[in-house]
């Protein structure tokens, strides 16, 4: 059991206690040093009741088998962790953009801010679903900024790994979160649902954009359980200048129901970062809440639920519903490479039937100086590929939202791919290659390039062998623009 | 140091073959045995043999029941099991006897405790087979890790700083961290005859420098060794068990 308590100038295991950054409920976080780590640290440290005090305890553990186990700029990065037989504690590097709390308190804010923040948080949770870990205590708190704008989550204490034993599964009765944000299955003690993350995004995305909670704060396990059948105000009528289509994304994100929200946070990315392609449903348009014969609908069946359908497992949810992105190459040398490439994403989607397909088509554009992008002409080539980009995607039956379509422009197509597909989470890219011609071995082809560089695994379709349509190399290469 | 903990045996060659490929494979320092090394299947004088030349180069190797009972002593058991270790005892030589009842109840490594069955009185067979059963265990030692076998179904227990045992979910294959908060109890599964309906050899990797623990699984050929037992006239349930893993 723990033998000693922290306080100014304390040196355990080389590091020196310096100045009480924090005081919470459940730990101090200290400023140290440590001779042979040069960049700037906090020590969390729990603080531990006399005799055996469970929770703390517990949550403390549960920190210290995740947090070591995580990387990326989303988590701070673990120096070192000691055990409860001296003083526990984790040492972290210390975030240097400081805590999302005030940025919070603000709210209501600009839009275009809210737009912004909401991205950067979605982005650090998807990174934190691939490695495994539901966080289950997502709050304005546990959100640090980096000065070079990454969110980073901190508290693991209440999280769940995928992979490893959940050592609160038992320990506790009652559900554990933070009231405003808890999502439902939380409430009904499921804790291995990445969507209950989205959920808390959902509301901490209310609250950016209209200054309140959508239930409120309330104080209550009662007051909670209100959340599985009355809806939130919706944040149009507390705010009329939020576009429909974040309304779309806030209150789906929201849904009471794990299944009806966004399955994944790349999901949710994806419609942050691409407003245009939001498919509104009824909910974007909504100016106020239900009635109370809906309501009371929604009460008698959710007062005797117990649980709703849980995933498979972390890993499984995020992999069922993958981004798909398909490279259409529109010239007319790939007319018979795109039906090809087309009759190949119908099978993707047998396999992925939950797969969301982004078509997309590059415009190249002149390496240097005004190009056609920005005259009429280019505004009509613009047009005209969105349009070729749609009749070729006919044939693929998926509903609207689940099918976008974009034209991008630069002046290297690959790399224009690349960035799409890294900035938009894309779990896999499907695109034709041409056939083998001298001049596409000089210049390096799209597709090798792609395949080479990009983050996610990448199919490419290659038209039949003997039956290839040789294009005719210097057009080809200068002209048609497409992928 | 990595320890690879294989218990169970049962005179199944096929099995404890591929699992000491796939030791090898995953580059242990050293080998546990914890006991169980004949009784059931078709080799138990190769198997002891092998033991042996593992123990004589450095592996760690503890006594099971059926060790015990084909080295003489008599041991409450099974009709099933009474007629495999009749047909045993006939097949192993002296040395092979004197290997067996030569070997010790419990060993102790680094901190980690290695015994056959429940920790608490080793010699009298108990089944760890929840978190219930692993209690005795952890108040019978200090020890921050007990490796044991005997039920043939792997399991994994912890004890916390309120002294709460409670039995622990994992993933085959998946290192699981060992919290030094905690004290552990593990079930290594069975190498000869896993019981869990996985008809694939049983063991775990423990690496004392990360302090993480993995239960692992290696495909043999089930085949073969039911083909042995069946061929040797070993009651049939004992080769259906292997290929069915029950």
């Amino acid at each position: 059991m723990m033998q000693i308590r922290p306080h100014e100038g304390l040196q355990i295991d080389g590091f020196t206690l310096g100045e009480k950054l924090h005081t919470g409920g459940f730990a101090t976080i200290w400023a140290v040093t440590h001779p042979d780590h040069d960049l700037p640290m906090v020590m969390k440290v729990p603080t531990i009741l006399d005799g055996y005090d469970g929770p703390t305890i517990v949550g403390f553990e549960v920190e210290q088998m995740i947090m070591p186990r995580l990387s990326g700029p989303h988590v701070p990065k673990v120096i070192a962790t000691g055990g409860f037989d001296v003083m526990p504690y984790i040492v972290t590097e210390m975030i240097d953009g400081g805590s999302f709390l005030p940025v919070f308190q603000k709210a209501p804010l600009p839009l275009s801010d809210v737009i912004e923040i909401a991205a950067r948080m979605v982005a650090a949770v998807a990174d934190l679903h691939r490695q495994h870990v539901i966080h289950l205590d997502l709050k304005p708190e546990n959100f640090l900024q980096r000065k070079t704008g990454e969110m980073v989550m901190v508290d693991f204490g209440l999280s769940r790994h995928d992979q490893l034993p959940d050592l609160l599964a038992e320990e506790f009765t009652i559900p554990m979160g933070t009231y405003p944000y808890i999502a439902p299955e939380q409430y009904l003690r499921c804790r291995d649902d990445p969507r209950s993350d989205l959920f808390a995004l959902g509301a901490m995305l209310y609250a950016l954009a209209t200054g309140r909670n959508p239930w409120g704060t309330p104080e209550t396990l009662r007051g909670v359980r209100k959340r599985l059948w009355r809806d939130p105000e919706p944040p149009r009528a507390i705010r009329p200048e939020i576009p429909e289509w974040l309304q779309e994304i806030i209150l789906r994100a929201l849904s009471v129901d794990p299944m009806r929200r966004y399955q994944t946070a790349a999901q949710m990315a994806f419609d942050l970062s691409n407003p245009q392609q939001v498919t509104l449903t009824a909910r974007a348009l909504k100016l106020k809440r239900d009635g109370w014969l809906q309501v009371f609908d929604r009460w008698r069946v959710m007062r005797k639920i117990r649980r709703f359908a849980a995933p498979a497992s972390v890993a499984a949810q995020v992999a069922s519903v993958p981004i798909i992105v398909v490279a259409v190459d529109l010239s007319p040398q790939g007319e018979r490479l795109a039906e090809v490439l087309l009759r190949a994403v119908k099978r993707m989607l047998i396999l992925e039937p939950d797969a969301r397909i982004a078509c997309v088509n590059v415009i190249k554009t002149a390496r240097i100086g005004i190009d056609q992008g920005t005259d009429d002409q280019g505004n009509n080539l613009h047009v005209l590929r969105l349009v070729q980009l749609k009749a070729w995607a006919e044939g693929i039956d998926l509903p609207d939202h689940r099918l976008t379509y974009t034209v991008l422009e630069g002046p290297d197509p690959g790399q224009a791919i690349i960035d799409y597909a890294t900035a938009n989470e894309v779990d896999h890219i499907m695109m034709g290659a041409r056939g083998h011609s001298t001049t596409r071995r000089y210049l390096g082809s799209v597709s090798a390039q792609v395949v080479a560089e990009a983050h996610c695994s990448v199919t490419v379709i290659r038209l039949p062998e003997g039956r290839a349509v040789e294009p005719r190399p210097a057009l080809a290469e200068t002209e048609a623009a497409a992928v | 140091m990595r320890i690879a903990v294989l218990t169970d045996i049962h005179a199944n060659r096929e099995a404890f073959e591929a699992v000491l490929a796939d030791v090898a494979a995953h580059g242990a320092d050293r080998i546990a045995l914890l006991g169980d090394i004949v009784g059931y299947g078709a080799d138990p004088g190769w198997c002891c043999d092998k033991a042996a030349e593992l123990v004589a180069a450095g592996a760690i190797c503890v006594r099971g029941n059926h060790d015990n009972a084909a080295s003489g002593a008599s041991e409450a058991m099974s009709t099933l099991a009474r007629k495999a270790l009749d047909w045993t005892r006939d097949r192993l030589g002296e040395a092979q006897v004197d290997f067996l009842a030569g070997l010790p109840l419990t060993a102790d490594v680094e901190g980690a405790l290695f015994v056959h069955a429940s920790a608490n009185r080793p010699e009298e067979w108990s089944y760890v087979t929840s978190d219930t059963k692993a209690t005795p265990s952890f108040r019978a030692t200090t020890a921050r890790l007990i490796l044991c076998g005997h039920v043939h179904v792997p399991l994994l227990a912890s004890c916390d700083l309120g002294g709460m045992v409670r039995e622990q979910a994992f993933r085959t294959g998946l290192p699981i961290p060992l919290l030094p908060s905690r004290r552990w109890l593990a079930v290594a599964g069975s190498v000869g005859q896993p019981r869990d309906g996985v008809a694939q050899a049983g063991w775990a990797l423990v690496d004392t420098g990360t302090a993480e623990l993995t239960f692992r699984r290696t495909p043999y050929d089930v085949a073969a060794a039911a083909r042995k037992v069946r061929a040797a006239g070993l009651p049939e349930e004992l080769a259906v068990r292997l290929l069915v893993g029950r």
